[in-house]
């Protein structure tokens, strides 16, 4: 560790950026694993452009990974960075404007010469020009070092050039006093038959490692002591992987074979991808050609007794809307996952944004009523789609789940479940010595019909969109039966409140302000919240997993605060929902519809104003 | 309820109590009884079938039959028929579709089924006319025929059905017209056996919106000169006595009269069903007169559900993970004591 003396941090935020040509994904992904290791809480977030191959050397082009770490519990990926890595001129004008002043920004000097920051779109050279004289600077030379570093070895430039960022995450790691072995494992495994592309790779972060240390790149290493983490078995997560994984739990759980119908559709492939591989564990993954066949191959498995789930974001949702209907009215086990991103059409594919709740909730034609679930961290994914699952299942009804964007490429500390763990899930089906099975015959408490699937003699029925009569299931447009079953379909929902946790309040019981959330925003919510609470500004903090149906002390919490303020990355959607199911409530709200995620100084600021009635 | 015994079927055991509410004449009619006929003989329990329709009136037929079923939204029975058959492949599955389901409002779902080859049965319906929305063109409606919708005459051109199927790469495409029962079992067993996609086009007669649309080849005194039934493995004749046929000259079928010409039975194309190769089956599809009805293409391959598992065992053989939990330990993980 050198000789300087070592600092410790309480945390710290990294951000790795470059070209998307120059592996900063993995750079920032080693640079967690390490850190996760070492037993600090983390949080991690990627920012790629959205065109597959922009431009070299431009800021479209540009990708990022941002990771925060901690030795105290760390619920985002950071506002703003500590550390700026910038592998280019692209990568410091895409980046600068988020790093305050008096920070550390390390850059690839060799990548800053007249044609790259001209590309960049900087006016002058940013290294004369002032625009970084209130940072603190380490000019490194990372492309030359790394050719000079691996002479000789018998590479070719290609594979010399592309192991700067190792020499890169080399100097982060001597800065943060981090081991470099989990990062040569790695490479061990990742390069187990290229011998020689290996060896250059690991002697690229070692010479990155020791120039920080010969340079003293900051004034002394510091480190993030381990966090005081809840005792398990840990592995670091993303959101669509830990939904993936609820759902092969929940199937797992429930006896049944899982069946996937999706499309792939930004951001919510990666569940599509994972789930594929598994298809060992009778998880059948089925690519369809749109959408509509995503959802309807879906509610085909769910009629057959699958536990049938379809992924999408929000353009796929309304697309989705006439089979979700045709879920809502056959009254079919199914999980819907919509992975928001910003729009409305195409939007912002890339970016995050919690617009599709009013589509999750009313998009569709009739009386349509699903149940609103919602994730609030890469984590709680898991939960989230084993609990949409169980509800499913137990119910015999449609399931929204809403992730995010950023929910869903983030990444966080779980700790693992097993199988055995989890809860049980009971689907709700006829049992063989039910006396004259009807099809929409229901359980008198949850009003769940039972489920009997092809295949089971004597059992024979038909289902379908249009009315059914409310105990044969037959064709009916009797105009009080229709109105019954428009009731039953909307009350069924609203009994799923019996058996969903109440709303939890952290931070202040009572008093004079409740923030209110949902979903994807928990970690900016609770790190403001805690921030309030730490600054002698008392405050309440509420936040919703269950949309519809709202827990059934959501009144009750409302109640016991002066103020209620939600807040929302949308124009105010859960908020005039609020206003509908409780409208003896005064409700302010906070929007913001940046495609980004809230920053914890917003969200303190806006608190203190309004406490202080402004 | 105990099995019973496949044999013992009849058809009345297929028929639900729901009334069935077609118009009186049409030839919807026809089709049920002889799908009703044919399921005792295609050897499988009733209640391992499953009769999956999108919207139309043919679309009403699962509530007629005494299986599992399912009416569902219009063009999108195909996809839900793939979940049925993928969550479980022992069942066997049907899908009851029309000319504007399956080739309007479905086209895409229609064309990807046969593309996966999935084992699903299609009995397209086609009366060239939108019926339950009472007279709109439909995509096989001839080109100028006047309807609700082309007061002036259609000015697009229809599909032909056959071509469409043959060409994308369907494996099993038979036609046959709804006055002719016998003919709908033979071949309705044809497509039950055939494993894959097997689509079935019936030649519909719509009494009220499209009547007669098929009676220049399905009238009595039209049928045998102008309606050539096929037959894997025997020549192609038709006529009242046989004595008519099909040659291939150069690139195009020719109907021939035995006698005329020199021609003997010699010259006449004998029928291959199974052939890969499909361009004989196209010609025999796109032939308007005479129009061709029986198997007209029935070539044998691996189905989605067959090659599904066969990557199954292959993961299972070679994954690291034999559980759930085991893949959720896998990778990096860390211990906080």
């Amino acid at each position: 560790m050198g000789t300087t003396a070592v600092q410790e941090l309480d945390k710290v935020v990294i951000k790795f950026a470059g070209d998307s040509g120059d592996g900063m994904q993995l750079t920032g992904t080693q640079f967690t694993g390490t850190s996760a290791l070492l037993g600090n809480d983390i949080a991690t977030f990627p920012d790629y452009p959205a065109e597959i191959r922009a431009p070299q050397g431009t800021v479209a082009g540009v990708s990022g990974f941002q990771v925060h770490i901690g030795q105290t519990h760390i619920y985002t990926p950071g506002d703003q960075p500590d550390v700026l890595v910038a592998m280019n001129a692209a990568a410091l004008k895409a980046n600068i404007s988020e790093v305050p002043r008096g920070k550390t920004i390390i850059i690839d000097i060799d990548n800053f010469k007249r044609k790259d920051w001209e590309k960049a779109g900087f006016a002058e050279d940013p290294l004369e020009s002032g625009v970084l004289k209130d940072y603190h600077v380490i000019e490194a030379p990372i492309t030359s070092l790394t050719r000079k570093a691996l002479e000789g070895l018998g590479l070719d430039n290609k594979s010399i050039t592309r192991s700067k960022n190792m020499f890169a995450l080399g100097m982060v790691y001597w800065m943060f006093s981090r081991p470099l072995d989990y990062t040569e494992r790695f490479l061990k495994d990742k390069f187990a038959k290229k011998e020689l592309i290996y060896e250059g790779n690991v002697k690229a972060l070692k010479a990155g490692y020791n120039y920080a240390e010969t340079i003293e790149a900051l004034s002394s290493a510091s480190t993030i002591l381990p966090a005081d983490m809840a005792p398990g078995l840990y592995k670091n997560i993303m959101g669509n992987e830990a939904t993936a994984w609820g759902f092969l739990a929940a199937a797992e759980k429930a006896g049944k074979e899982l069946f996937l119908g999706s499309y792939p559709i930004t951001p919510a492939s990666e569940i599509l991808h994972e789930i594929s591989k598994h298809k060992h564990f009778g998880a059948k993954a089925f690519q369809a050609e749109d959408e509509i066949a995503g959802i309807t191959s879906a509610i085909g498995a769910a009629f057959a007794g699958d536990l049938a789930i379809t992924t999408t974001s929000g353009p796929g949702l309304a697309l989705k809307g006439e089979a979700l209907g045709l879920a809502v009215m056959t009254e079919l086990p199914l999980v819907v996952v919509d992975v928001q991103r910003g729009g409305p059409s195409t939007g912002l594919p890339t970016k995050t944004e919690q617009s599709d709740l009013m589509q999750a909730l009313y998009g569709r034609n009739g009386e349509s009523p699903v149940i609103v679930v919602a994730a609030k961290s890469p984590a709680h994914c898991f939960d989230m789609a084993f609990m949409a699952s169980k509800l499913a299942l137990e119910h015999v009804t449609p399931v929204v789940l809403l992730t995010d964007g950023y929910v869903a490429n983030g990444s966080q500390p779980w700790r693992i479940k097993q199988v055995e763990d989890l809860d049980d899930i009971v689907p709700h089906e006829a049992s063989k010595n039910m006396m004259n099975w009807q099809p929409y015959e229901r359980d008198t408490a949850s009003l769940a019909r039972y489920m009997v699937y092809p295949g089971m003699a004597g059992y024979e029925h038909r289902i379908g969109g249009l009315e059914k009569d409310h105990i044969t299931g037959n064709i009916s447009y009797d105009p009080r039966n229709h109105e019954e079953m428009v009731r039953i379909r909307e009350e069924k929902v609203q009994r799923v409140a019996n058996y969903i946790p109440d709303l939890e309040v952290q931070g202040e019981e009572s008093g004079e302000l409740l923030v209110v959330g949902w979903g994807g925003t928990y970690g900016s919510l609770t790190t403001a919240i805690n921030q309030c609470q730490a600054q002698g500004r008392p405050v309440g903090h509420a936040h919703f997993s269950f949309i519809k149906p709202l827990p059934k002390n959501t009144a009750e919490v409302f109640g016991r605060f002066k103020k209620i303020v939600v807040c929302e990355l949308n124009n105010g959607q859960l908020v005039n929902y609020l206003r509908g199911e409780l409208p003896q409530f005064d409700y302010l709200q906070y929007n913001k519809i940046q495609g980004l995620p809230f920053r914890v100084a917003e969200l303190t600021e806006k608190i203190a104003d309004i406490l202080a009635g402004k | 309820m105990e099995k019973t015994e496949t044999l013992e079927y009849t058809y009345k055991d297929f028929a639900s109590d729901q009334e069935v509410r077609w118009c009186p004449g049409c030839g919807d009619y026809a089709i049920l009884k002889s799908v009703q006929k044919v399921m005792p003989e295609v050897g499988i329990r009733k209640e391992d079938v499953v009769f999956v329709s999108g919207i139309g009136c043919s679309s009403r037929f699962p509530y007629y039959m005494d299986t599992y079923g399912f009416h569902s939204i219009h063009g999108r029975a195909p996809a839900l028929a793939t979940g049925v058959k993928l969550a479980n492949p022992s069942l066997s599955v049907w899908q009851i579709t029309g000319d504007g389901d399956a080739l309007a409002i479905g086209g895409n779902h229609f064309i990807h089924a046969i593309r996966r080859n999935v084992d699903l049965n299609i009995l397209l319906f086609n009366n060239r006319i939108y019926g339950l929305t009472k007279g709109q063109f439909s995509p096989t409606t001839d080109l100028g025929q006047k309807t609700k919708s082309s007061p002036q005459g259609t000015i697009d051109n229809p599909f032909n059905p056959g071509e469409l199927v043959i060409g994308a790469s369907g494996h099993f495409f038979a036609r046959v017209a709804d006055t002719n029962p016998k003919l709908m079992q033979a071949v309705f067993k044809e497509a039950a056996k055939h494993s894959g996609t097997s689509i079935v086009e019936i030649m519909q007669n719509c009494v009220i919106f499209n009547d007669k649309v098929y009676a220049n080849y399905t009238a009595k005194e039209n049928r045998a000169d102008h309606i050539i039934t096929i037959e894997h493995g025997k020549p192609m004749l038709f006529g009242a006595n046989n004595e008519k046929g099909l040659v291939l000259r150069g690139f195009k079928l020719e109907a021939v009269t035995l006698g005329e010409n020199g021609i003997t039975e010699e010259d006449i194309l004998v029928h291959d069903a199974y052939e890969e190769d499909n361009t004989v089956h196209m010609m025999l599809a796109k032939l308007k007169m005479p129009i061709v009805n029986g198997v007209i293409r029935a070539y044998k391959d691996d189905t989605f559900e067959m090659r599904l598992k066969k990557q199954v065992e292959e993961i299972e053989r070679t994954s690291k993970f034999k559980s759930v939990n085991d893949l959720f330990t896998s990778g990096e993980t860390w211990e906080i004591k």
